[in-house]
This record gives C-alpha cells, structure tokens and sequence, in this order.
C-alpha cells in the first residue's frame, strides 16, 4: 500500500524533490529557513507554520529568509523568475497579497502576453488560506477569486496531500506565474501520496464521488465537508456527485457541466465571501452553458458577506458546514417547478 | 447437490482494497437454475463493475442482498442449493449465516506489496497462497499487478502467487534498457532470481504473455508451464490507435475511451480505474518508459518479437486464453498454432479475459496447472 503523510509533509516533499531535481528552483520568504544571516540555531522555524523546515541544512542558500517585506521580495522573486530561475516564494497568509498586487497582477501575469510570448515568469506564490484558526479578520480570508479573475495567472487550491504534492511539482515546472493556496486547516490532513514524482494538470477537476442527483461543485477544505454532507445524504437516498475543482484557473469547465447535464442539479460549495467569487462563476457557466438541463435554481453555500470573525462560535457560523450543504442539496431535490392551476378549477 | 443443501453465494474480494461491493442487478430470478460458473449478479466497486459467477449448480433460492444494497466482501448475498429445501430451511440457512459471521468476524486480511531490487532497480511485486508450483502473472503494455486483481487470490487458494510490475509500469522503477521483449524477459528472470524460484508457471496476458515466452525460450529450466492470454508475440499485428493513444492520454476524458477498446462491455471501465492508471501514468519517467516500450516491442505499429514459429522448443505446457471479441491483437493469432498448445477461445468477450471472464480463466488456469 502507498504510504501515508500529511499534507504539509507533502507540499515539503515536492519543494525537496524539485530542488533536488533542478538546481534552479529556489525557496524565499520570511523564516523559510529560520533566522539566516544571525548567530542562532539555523532552520529553526521553516516559514511561518514550518512547511520548509529541513530544506535550508539540505539546499543551504537556496532556502533565502527574507525582510518582512512581501512587495520586495515577491517582486525580487518574480524578476529572477524572468531570468531563468524558478522561484518559490512563500507568502505566509494569502491576505498579505495586498501589498505586492502590481508586481503579481500588472507584471508577472503581463509578460508573456506583452513580449510576444517571449519571456516566461515560472514563479510560483504558496501562500496560506481559510478560515478556522481563529486567526481573525487579516489572516482567514480565502482569496484565490481575486487572482483567478486575472489572465495570466494560474491558481491552484489543493485538497488533498495526494494533489498539494502532485499539483506543487505541475506549478513548479509550469512556465506561467502560479499562485498556490494552502488551506491551513489541511497541514494536518492525512493520505496516500507516492514517493516518487509525479504531476497533476492543471485544469483538471477530480470528481470525488460519484452521483446521479445532485452536483455539488467545491474545492479546498470545503470538499471534505461536502463529501461529508454526501454521505449523509445518501442514507436518505439522494446521491450527489461532488467535484473539487483543483484549479481554479485554469478550469475545468467540461467535468462540471457534463455532471450537471446527468444530474439536473447544482450546489456550488466555497468558503470565500459570495460576491464575484469561484460561487458565482460556476453559477454563471452553468446557467449560461447547461440552463436547459437544470431541473432547479442554482443554490450557493458560501460565507456571508462579510469579515471573518474572531469569536470562535462566529467563526464557527461563518463557514459553510455539512449541514448547509446537506440542506442546500435537500432544497435542490425539492424544488417544484410553478405550473398553471388547471383551468377546471 | 444433495436434497435439501444449500450453499452461500458471498460477495467476492475482488483486489487489494475492495471492502464492500454494491448489488447492482439479479442476473438469475429467484427459483432459476444456475450452472457452475453462471453469471449470477452483477456487482459494482469503485474499480468495477462485474458478474459474481455461481460456484456450484443447483437452484438460486434467494435474492438476500437487493439491488442497490452495500454488503461487506464475505457478506451472504444469495443462497442457492436445491429445489426441494423449503423456504423455511433456506431462512434458517441465512439465520445462520449470519449469527457465524457475527460470531466469528474476522476481517479480511489485507494484502501488501513488496519490493526486490533487480539490475540495480527497484521491482514492486505481491505474493498471495503458500505453497506448491508457484504462478508468476505477468501484466501487459501500461498494465500493473491490478491487473491481475480478479485472479490474484482465487489462484493463490493451493499455490504461491506472485504478480509483478513490468519495469518502466506501476510502482517499479523507470528503466526499461532498451524497450524491447527480451530485456523485459530478463527483468522478470532477473525478479525469479530475486525472490528465490527456480521454476513456475508464467502467465502473460498481452505484452506480458511474449515476455513469458521470451523468458520460457532463454531459461527452459524456469518455465514449469507458459499461459499466454491475449498474448502479443504470435504475430506481427497490434493495434496502434490503442498503443498510441495510451501513451498520449494524459486526462480521464482521453484516457476513457482508450481503455474502452479493452473490453467487449465498455461500462466496466469505471472513473476510479482511469484514476488509478492515469496516477501511475503522471509518475516521473513512466511516459517516457511506456514510450521506450512501445518503440522496443511495436515499432512503426507492428509487434517486432514473433515467436510463434518457436512455440515447438519449449517443452513445458502451453495453454493458451482468446477473448473472440478482441480489439487490441486479433484473436486470429491463436489460429493454427501447433498441437502441443491447448487452445481456449470466448466468444463473447474482448482483450482483457482475466478482469472480463475471471472465473473461467481462474478455472482453466487452475486445471491447466494441476
């Protein structure tokens, strides 16, 4: 049987194993290494939840601690990037992003596109996302919607140890800018992940279940709720499909709308804030590319519209659980259609 | 049977990870007689979708398990026995049946692969059974030791059996030399060595079954017997589209119906199977082994290793196996093959026998090796 790691070992394995496989990729952040440069214990910390831990003793400079200064480092990674490195720069919390927004969006992402599709910008941005740490409103947001409206970048959301290992390596070896976000509640998570090397494509969505009645279209630690939610559903004999989406840009339009064409049904599962999010777009392309299939509206479980809180049981309210998704999917298979009362009566 | 017996029909361990297996259709009615070997159920896993075939002859007397139902592999699905055991005998029987099972729960076993390092590389095999003439099963072009998940332990029931990776597939290292049939011959001579047999009985299916005769022609000493299934190395066509397009799939949607061609029912080709190849596909370096392989053994479309014309040196047994209904090597080639070969054909199935028509090939292998 294949072994079993976590998924923050996982994310470790494929920097370890693509460092050891191309001398030109790189790791830089704050704390990547712990504490270069000073007279103390070297490696101590390994980033800010010690996902890069072991990798300074082993690759020595090419683990760079760097200032607490997203908008240079980022930037100094993406130019490398331009030059023939492949950077990855860990960028603690994804709601961190804000600050180094031109260097990601109006240059790493234009490149290709302004020079006639002669530079490349292979850089990858890990960063953490998700609420549940109680972490409080500017560290738990869950931002990948902003970077997937943006052409030119690639997003990734992994959900699984098996796909943050196999997805990291694909984002490595990718020639475009790829933002990586790790739902902090998963480092924990457990599964079967091969020792050797292997890669995931981007845009290809994993149906994790597979049902005839209701879709359920999700991606990040929301696919384990709704797995969850379907399982309880089926005691009741309502059987949904559920897709975790992997990527959110590129994505993978085809899976979702073949297993709404099959199932008549939709309920898009995401913990980020509802408006202009992955629930809407997916929303979106099904009433625009499957609406003559749809036996029901569209239900959407996401966050309220608002900051995440910090009171533990507001925290606890604001993301979706199996119960939500459970009724949502219960309210889908429940819909009437209004019909014309018959004229006799 | 004798009056009034009745035997279990269970649910099947079909591989390594199945647990539980879903009831999806009776295919024999209630009061109907079964023959040894009738398909009786169709049963759904997440790897597949397949018939449990009836172990004895007599009457189905009960349906327990019903369509739609999840029952643990062990678990009492059906009861067959004979006409004459009243319906009060049959409930007796299941009471039974269950209250042992209770009693005397123990969890299926689950099996491990290992690995032995051969020519400086690792190879990932599993041994089931203990004892006996050992069975070496041998995979075909892009194929790993699942293959073998429906014959794995059935034959294993008198007799050590072990199935291996092929190198350059499934979990075994990534070096294939030059590709062709004859170093993948000395792989798996080079695995026997390994795991300490002078001798067994080679089973190959597809590319597999030439690996088993190449193997069988250079070490006469190791082949006890050779079992060619939907074997390559009988004459010189392939299908290319298959070959070519194995290679090339590297998503669910272009693998799906590359896989298809495999089978005479294509709904046996399950989401969680093309998972599981195209994970072993995604694994560095094993694009570039499937691609090596096909250059050393099918350069320009064409098998490039025949030895039907050599099938007279090997003194030990042959046996064999053709699916009639074959899309990926031509079911031709077991035509006119010397008398020292026994020939067995179906008619209603495709190229991959051993997961299409498991009982019969576990039977014929059985007795063949006896």
């Amino acid at each position: 049987m294949a072994r079993t790691i976590t998924f923050k070992q996982a994310i470790n394995e494929a920097l370890d194993q693509e460092m050891g496989r191309d001398p030109t990729v790189l790791v830089m952040g704050e704390d990547v290494a712990g504490g270069q440069g000073t007279q103390g214990e070297m490696d101590a910390w390994g980033g800010v939840l010690g996902v890069t831990k072991g990798l300074h003793p082993k690759y020595g400079d090419r683990v760079m601690d760097t200032p607490i200064s997203e908008s240079a480092f980022v930037g100094a990674a993406i130019g490398a990037a331009t030059a023939g490195m492949r950077p990855v720069v860990e960028l603690m919390f994804n709601d961190f992003l804000g600050v180094c927004f031109d260097q990601i969006y109006n240059q790493a992402a234009k490149f290709k596109y302004m020079f006639g599709g002669k530079a490349q910008t292979p850089v990858v941005i890990r960063t953490i996302c998700g609420a549940g740490m109680r972490a409080a409103a500017q560290h738990s947001q869950s931002l990948y919607a902003i970077f997937t409206h943006i052409p030119g970048l690639k997003c990734v959301v992994p959900s699984t140890p098996y796909d943050a290992k196999g997805l990291l390596i694909e984002s490595i070896r990718d020639n475009d800018p790829v933002i990586y976000f790790e739902h902090k509640q998963l480092y924990q998570m457990e599964g079967e992940v091969p020792e050797e090397s292997y890669t995931i494509p981007m845009g290809e969505a994993q149906i994790v279940r597979e049902g005839g009645d209701v879709t359920i279209v999700t991606l990040g630690e929301m696919v384990h709720r709704s797995i969850q939610a379907a399982d309880e559903l089926a005691k009741t004999g309502v059987e949904c499909e559920v897709i975790d989406l992997r990527t959110t840009s590129p994505l993978d339009e085809d899976s979702v709308i073949e297993s709404v064409e099959s199932t008549g049904r939709l309920v898009v599962v995401d913990e980020a804030t509802p408006r202009c999010g992955m629930a809407t777009d997916i929303s979106a392309l099904v009433a625009q590319k499957a609406f003559g299939s749809l036996k029901s509206p569209i239900e959407m479980v996401t966050a309220p519209h608002t900051p995440v809180p910090f009171a533990d049981n507001l925290e606890d309210l604001y993301k979706p659980d199996a119960n939500r998704i459970a009724a949502a999917a219960r309210s889908v298979m429940e819909y009437q259609a209004w019909a014309p009362a018959s004229s006799s009566s | 049977m004798g009056a009034g017996q009745l035997e279990q029909l269970t649910m099947p361990k079909w591989g390594l990870s199945m647990t539980h297996g879903t009831v999806v259709e009776w295919l024999i009615d209630e009061g109907a007689p079964v023959a040894v070997g009738s398909e009786v159920v169709e049963v759904e896993t997440d790897k597949i979708l397949s018939a449990v075939e009836s172990p004895v002859a007599g009457v189905l007397r009960r349906h327990v398990a019903k369509p739609g139902e999840k029952v643990a592999v062990a678990g009492l699905i059906g009861v067959i026995g004979d006409a004459e055991a009243s319906a009060g005998q049959v409930d007796d029987f299941i009471a039974q049946f269950e209250t042992r099972v209770a009693t005397e729960a123990s969890p299926v076993e689950d099996a491990v692969t290992q690995t032995v390092e051969v020519a400086g590389q690792t190879l990932r095999y599993l041994k089931r059974g203990q004892g006996g003439e050992p069975i070496v099963l041998i995979h075909g072009f892009g194929g790993d030791l699942n293959n073998w998940l429906f014959n794995h332990e059935p034959l294993a029931a008198d007799r050590t059996v072990y199935a291996l990776d092929l190198p350059g597939h499934g979990g075994s290292g990534k070096g294939v030399a030059d590709g062709s049939i004859d170093a993948l011959g000395d792989a798996v001579a080079g695995f026997l060595e390994a795991v300490e047999l002078d001798r067994a009985h080679l089973v190959g299916h597809s590319l597999g079954g030439a690996v088993a005769l190449a193997l069988a022609l250079k070490h006469p000493d190791h082949a006890r017997s050779v079992t060619l299934i939907a074997s390559a190395g009988l004459g010189t066509e392939i299908n290319r589209e298959y070959i070519d397009g194995f290679i090339a799939a590297s998503r669910r949607n272009q693998l799906k119906p590359i896989l298809q061609m495999l089978f005479a029912d294509p709904e046996s080709v399950t989401r969680q199977m093309i998972e599981d190849i195209l994970r072993l596909k995604r694994i560095d370096g094993a694009q570039q082994a499937l691609q090596a392989v096909a250059r050393g053994c099918f350069a320009d479309g064409r098998q490039t290793s025949i030895y039907r014309d050599r099938l007279d040196e090997i003194a030990a047994p042959k046996l064999v196996l053709w699916g009639a209904r074959d899309k990926i090597i031509p079911p031709t080639h077991a035509d006119g093959l010397p008398d020292s070969v026994q020939v067995e054909l179906f008619a209603d199935h495709a190229h991959m026998l051993p997961m299409e028509a498991a009982a019969a090939v576990n039977r014929l292998i059985g007795q063949f090796v006896q």
